[in-house]
């Protein structure tokens, strides 16, 4: 038997059985479920955002606090490392204050488990540069476990700038694991082709991408990466990789559509096909997102007893 | 409707063969072809072959109507025994759009008598930063993306750019050159330019150039047309990347082939080309090249430039040269020197080009189009640019003597030009 988590740093590292563990305890505050909020009372959850974010770290807030945990937000764009403190030095700072788990999310890859090598608490990432965004995958996977019923065995196109993208990197990992096919569609200068060695199937054109997909997962284009450097123009984009009914038409009739948010309706995805709560999941993801982070925290808590 | 050419000397590129025969059309498609004479069109013993393609031609629409038009320039071109001309993507505003390309193909489907296919840009303006609507483009009917002479300096653009054209399955014309050795530059370094105190460049700008686009297309994928090589020095990087199974084809212009360096003495701007003329030598090694099918074409490189631009000292004046309308001729100095045979002379002007750009034309086959040209290879002749059907008279070959000249012309087996 393995050691219990002592952080989430990344999907890749994750067994099967944690994940499914993880997805069990967040289905139940899914449900509606209020936690026990007495294990965690004086316990204190820091979160550490060195980019900007709205959503994640809210979710993460809001996850915290409905376990009873004490919750503080530094604001780390106006903190020491503005000052040309080291990211380790910062590190060090905060665990003397003793807290018990650390959100961190960071713009350079590996950036957040160089923390946790520093830092007596549990961590969690909620992001670091192009490389894990392991509760976004979870979150993702709560949603199609209760749309679909299952969370294995499913053909999932997961579309667009995959090249930059931690979510997609988090979520090829957790749907492989969990015994799914999973094909990256998008334009070939977002698309890196190593990803095909990870038992992918890379597809350029969105008709052959979302032939008979379960679920079809687009990922947000930033505008800088369409003007010219990485494809022409939005409505180039749009037109080949955006999705809309026609593309979507390829997927099977009762696929799912996913987007990690937030979204430029109009560049990835038709506005009509995103407020279409029979198939858009965009809101629900978000509401997953909570639940997910709860477990997640809890888990890791539990863990360190 | 049917017709048939008969009593000619039929040049068959393909199985590399010359025969007395003649040919049936029908439907503007070569029906038959024949041995020996029958009733129809005498030809009387002239060369019946498949019309010239021509990968390179700039027509000054949009932007310079005044040095050359659809009209003039189609009209050179079939003078020329060209029957489709791939036109240059370096017009004034470039075709870097797709609502330019669907105009210039529509002043082409209006105003052009012979077959014409619009290459367009790889980047917006050809600056080499922005990428143009390649889709959007290939979609439109491009044949080919191009920045013309414009090299993409950066490598992170250009990979992007080429990689993005692989993947829509298109061709890419490049120019091979470093350009920050040739900035500037207007003769090929050696004694000649030296003596002449011309700012020159060294032939290893192009070997270089084509090093890295050989590199980018090993890279890519891309499928890839050099415009033109042009020295002896970069042949051996063209030899090393088709060996290597790089889907790389190469043309080469008519006056590099026929000129060398010491044309421009006195400074005769005509004679001004971009890349320069190079020097004997490298026109040897080209003319052995392109025997060897290494070199795979021949292009006019067609650039028309007004009188204004070429009356000016010779590091001023414009680079280019109009030649769609001589190509043949000019060619045929290559046949009569005893270096080529006809078969092989429209392998390059013709069968090969239309191949590269995925052309049914260019064939002497039952089933290709009936774009055909007949000439004689022995009349000879004094250039005069004044008679030249282009807007632009601007010829290294004026009061040059030539042999061998155009007779008649058929685009989709309705003949167009006749003398």
């Amino acid at each position: 038997m393995r050691a219990p988590l002592r952080h989430l740093l990344g999907i890749e590292t994750l067994r099967p059985e944690e994940i499914d563990a993880i997805l069990s305890k967040a289905a139940i505050y899914a449900d509606g479920h209020k936690a026990d909020r007495k294990p965690f009372s004086e316990l204190t959850q820091v979160n550490m955002f060195f980019e900007n974010s709205t959503r994640t770290q809210s979710s993460f807030e809001l996850a915290g606090m409905r376990l009873g945990l004490d919750v503080l937000n530094i604001a780390m764009a106006t903190s020491s490392i503005k000052k040309g403190e080291t990211l380790i030095d910062t590190a060090l700072t905060l665990n003397a204050m003793k807290p018990d788990v650390l959100i961190v999310r960071h713009s350079g890859g590996g950036a957040v488990s160089l923390l946790a090598d520093k830092v007596d608490c549990a961590v969690v990432n909620a992001g670091d540069g192009r490389h894990e965004h392991p509760t976004q995958a979870l979150l993702d996977a709560l949603t199609i476990q209760r749309r679909k019923g299952r969370i294995s065995g499913l053909t999932i196109a997961i579309c667009g700038d995959i090249a930059h993208s931690r979510v997609a990197r988090s979520n090829i990992f957790l749907l492989q694991k969990m015994g799914n096919r999973v094909r990256l569609v998008g334009p070939n200068n977002l698309v890196p082709k190593g990803l095909a060695e990870l038992g992918c199937e890379i597809h350029t054109d969105m008709r052959t991408g979302l032939e008979d997909a379960d679920v079809v997962m687009m990922l947000r284009l930033q505008k800088e990466r369409m003007q010219g450097a990485f494809v022409p123009s939005e409505r180039e984009y749009f037109h080949y990789w955006g999705l809309d009914e026609e593309k979507l038409a390829f997927a099977k009739p009762d696929a799912i559509v996913m987007h990690p948010g937030p979204m430029n309706r109009g560049v990835e995805i038709d506005g009509a096909i995103a407020d279409d709560l029979s198939r858009s999941t965009i809101q629900e993801q978000v509401e997953m997102g909570v639940a997910v982070r709860m477990a997640v925290i809890e888990t890791l808590l539990e863990a360190r007893r | 409707m049917t017709q048939t050419l008969t009593n000619a000397k039929i040049i068959d590129p393909e199985n590399d063969r010359v025969f007395s025969g003649g040919i049936v059309i029908e439907d503007g498609l070569i029906a038959e072809i024949f041995e020996g004479s029958r009733d129809g069109t005498d030809l009387n013993g002239i060369y019946l072959a498949p019309g010239i393609v021509d990968i390179g031609v700039k027509v000054g629409e949009p932007g310079e109507r005044h040095k050359e038009s659809f009209k003039s320039a189609s009209s050179a071109a079939l003078a020329g025994g060209v029957t489709t001309m791939i036109i240059r993507s370096d017009t004034n505003p470039a075709i870097d759009t797709p609502e330019t390309l669907a105009f210039v193909q529509t002043r082409a489907r209006e105003n052009s008598k012979v077959h014409t296919h619009v290459t367009s840009t790889i980047t917006l303006e050809r600056k080499g930063e922005e990428m143009a609507e390649i889709g959007f483009m290939r979609d439109g009917g491009a044949i080919a993306f191009s920045d013309g002479d414009a090299v993409i300096i950066d490598s992170k653009t250009a990979i992007r750019a080429y990689s993005y054209i692989a993947m829509m399955g298109g061709v890419l014309i490049g120019h091979i050159q470093e350009p920050h050795l040739s900035k500037g530059a207007v003769a090929t370094s050696g004694a000649f330019a030296t003596k002449l105190g011309l700012a020159a460049v060294s032939p290893l700008a192009e070997k270089i150039g084509l090093q890295r686009e050989m590199a980018l297309v090993e890279m890519t994928g891309v499928r890839y047309h050099v415009d033109q090589i042009t020295t002896s020095a970069a042949l051996p990087v063209l030899e090393r990347a088709k060996a290597s199974g790089l889907d790389v084809s190469a043309a080469t212009s008519i006056h590099h082939l026929t000129l060398n360096e010491f044309d421009i003495d006195n400074f005769r701007t005509f004679f001004k080309l971009k890349p320069p003329l190079r020097s004997e030598n490298d026109r040897q090694a080209i003319i052995a090249a392109l025997k060897s099918g290494l070199i795979d074409s021949i292009s006019s490189m067609h650039t028309p430039q007004d009188e204004e631009s070429k009356r000016l000292p010779f590091d001023d004046a414009a680079a280019g040269a109009v030649a769609v309308e001589l190509l043949l001729s000019a060619a045929l100095r290559l046949f009569h020197s005893g270096e080529f045979t006809l078969p092989e002379l429209f392998r390059a002007l013709a069968l090969n080009p239309a191949k590269r750009m995925g052309l049914p034309t260019g064939r002497m086959e039952v089933g290709a189009p009936a774009d055909l040209v007949a000439f004689d290879a022995e009349t000879p002749w004094v250039v005069d640019r004044e008679k030249l059907h282009s807007k632009a008279k601007n010829t290294p070959f004026d009061g040059a003597k030539m042999q061998g000249q155009v007779r008649a012309t058929w685009i989709a087996g309705e003949k167009q030009y006749e003398i």
